[in-house]
């Protein structure tokens, strides 16, 4: 992969990972913090920082990263889309 | 003559053996009355360190203890060589001075009532010239790693803390561990969303029992208030970093906590009494919170940021790092560490933590951190309730 990552994501089988610069839409090349490189299309611009979606998310289900669910997805969310507070909840609510 | 180790640290042995890293001769006024006698002297004695808070009046029960633990604590520290304290009245000045005795440090307080604010500015600039040319002698000498105590309390947290900033002081924090030494997290509140992680960290039932009766208490009170948490969680500073959830904010917090058990829990300000992680019931605002963990002993601080917290203490050093390439760019003189090469994966976590080992060590043996560099001195006190 290229030396600087676009995304990086916490643990394997995340649903989310952290964009490290900022991204617009379009294929991204990112991995895990120690391990495999992933490929994604971007289908939104994601400002560093930010969350995407690695996989598809349904409404109502729970949003996995680092291992652990951070929360729950308010809308379905598609592969490659930005996750953040207009898709997504806190379960503490 | 003992040969240690050979860690290359050098700090201060105080008269009950606790090592502090900076030589502070300090002018603690009591009350809010007293602060500005207590300036006055740091003034005419320049090289003392005056500690003005905003309270220390009409205060009563567990609130006036966390104040008196507080005050005293702090001029306690080990980073303290010495301490004059100022009061309006005699009373609680002399309390004051009892709790900080105790430690065997050098104390001596002055009363306004009866003699005004000149004179006792007087008096007591006269003992605090005294104390800081004594103090002035005073010589590091080679200490370890497990003597000095560390704290950690992250803000302006983005996602960057997480992937960065945090696993960094993580490194730092398990290392400090290893080597026998204590540190302390708090941060009850923002321990919402991953407390059930904390609690199965806990070393004993015992302990966890503790934990779990301070997070329920808390969340009591945030009910009984009537407010929405989640109305002022994540910040609005968190939701611009990328932080969406008060449980994502969480899992970066927890990130910095490292991997060793909790060993113990502390209330606001109270002192450990052994070596390992120790939880402290925490306000989850930088400054409180770090003054808090220096009333406990803490001489040494690491604060991960992500959007750019830009806090200081005057008595406990604070070392700011960021995985944030933006905030370590546009924010250079506050972040002592900058770790954002992680992001770009230019290095491993074991790197970044052999470089903020480093920073931690260099500022031990008496490097300026970037906050003590440009007068960062936030001194903070926790009110419980309302004074009478």
């Amino acid at each position: 992969m290229s030396p600087v990552p676009g995304f990086l994501a916490h643990r394997d089988g995340d649903a989310v990972a952290v964009a490290v610069r900022d991204l617009e839409p379009g294929p991204v090349q990112g991995g895990y913090l120690a391990g495999p490189d992933i490929s994604l299309q971007l289908t939104e611009a994601v400002p560093l920082g930010h969350k995407l979606a690695l996989a598809d998310i349904a409404a109502g289900q729970d949003i996995i990263e680092y291992g652990q669910r951070v929360g729950i997805a308010s809308k379905d969310i598609g592969q490659g889309e930005h996750v953040h507070v207009h898709n997504m909840r806190s379960a503490r609510l | 003559m003992t040969v240690l180790a050979g860690t290359g640290l050098m700090g201060f042995r105080r008269e009950n053996g606790a090592v502090g890293i900076r030589n502070h001769t300090v002018i603690l006024p009591v009350d809010d009355l007293s602060n500005a006698a207590a300036e006055a002297v740091a003034k005419l004695v320049p090289g003392t360190l005056a500690l003005p808070h905003a309270y220390g009046r009409l205060q009563f029960g567990a609130d006036l203890d966390l104040t008196f633990a507080t005050l005293a604590g702090n001029a306690a520290n080990p980073n303290v060589a010495s301490a004059v304290v100022i009061g309006i009245e005699p009373s609680w000045t002399e309390r004051l001075v009892g709790d900080i005795a105790k430690t065997g440090k050098r104390v001596q307080g002055f009363a306004i009532e009866r003699h005004g604010d000149l004179r006792t500015i007087e008096a007591a600039a006269r003992v605090a010239a005294r104390f800081l040319q004594d103090d002035s002698e005073r010589v590091r000498e080679p200490v370890e790693r497990r003597e000095i105590m560390l704290s950690i309390k992250c803000g302006e947290s983005d996602t960057t803390s997480g992937l960065g900033s945090c696993p960094t002081t993580a490194e730092a924090v398990d290392r400090w561990v290893d080597a026998g030494g204590t540190v302390l997290f708090g941060e009850t509140s923002e321990l919402t969303g991953g407390e059930h992680l904390i609690a199965a960290r806990c070393a004993t039932e015992a302990v966890r029992q503790k934990f779990q009766g301070i997070y329920d208490s808390y969340m009591e009170m945030i009910s009984r208030a009537g407010v929405d948490l989640l109305g002022s969680q994540p910040t609005q500073g968190n939701i611009r970093g990328g932080l969406s959830t008060i449980e994502e904010k969480a899992m970066g917090n927890i990130a910095k906590t490292g991997t060793h058990p909790v060993a113990g829990v502390l209330e606001a300000a109270e002192a450990p009494t052994g070596a390992g992680l120790y939880f402290m019931d925490t306000s989850s605002a930088a400054a409180e919170c770090v003054t808090l963990m220096a009333a406990a002993g803490a001489v040494l601080h690491l604060f991960p940021t992500g959007q750019g917290n830009v806090i200081g203490h005057p008595v406990e050093p604070v070392v700011k790092l960021t995985a944030n390439p933006l905030t370590a760019q546009t924010m250079t003189e506050h972040i002592d560490l900058d770790c954002s090469g992680l992001l770009r994966r230019e290095y491993q976590l074991a790197e970044a933590g052999d470089r903020l080992m480093s920073i931690c060590d260099r500022t031990i043996n008496g490097r300026l951190t970037c906050a003590e560099a440009i007068g960062h001195r936030e001194f903070a006190l926790t009110r419980l309730y309302q004074s009478a």
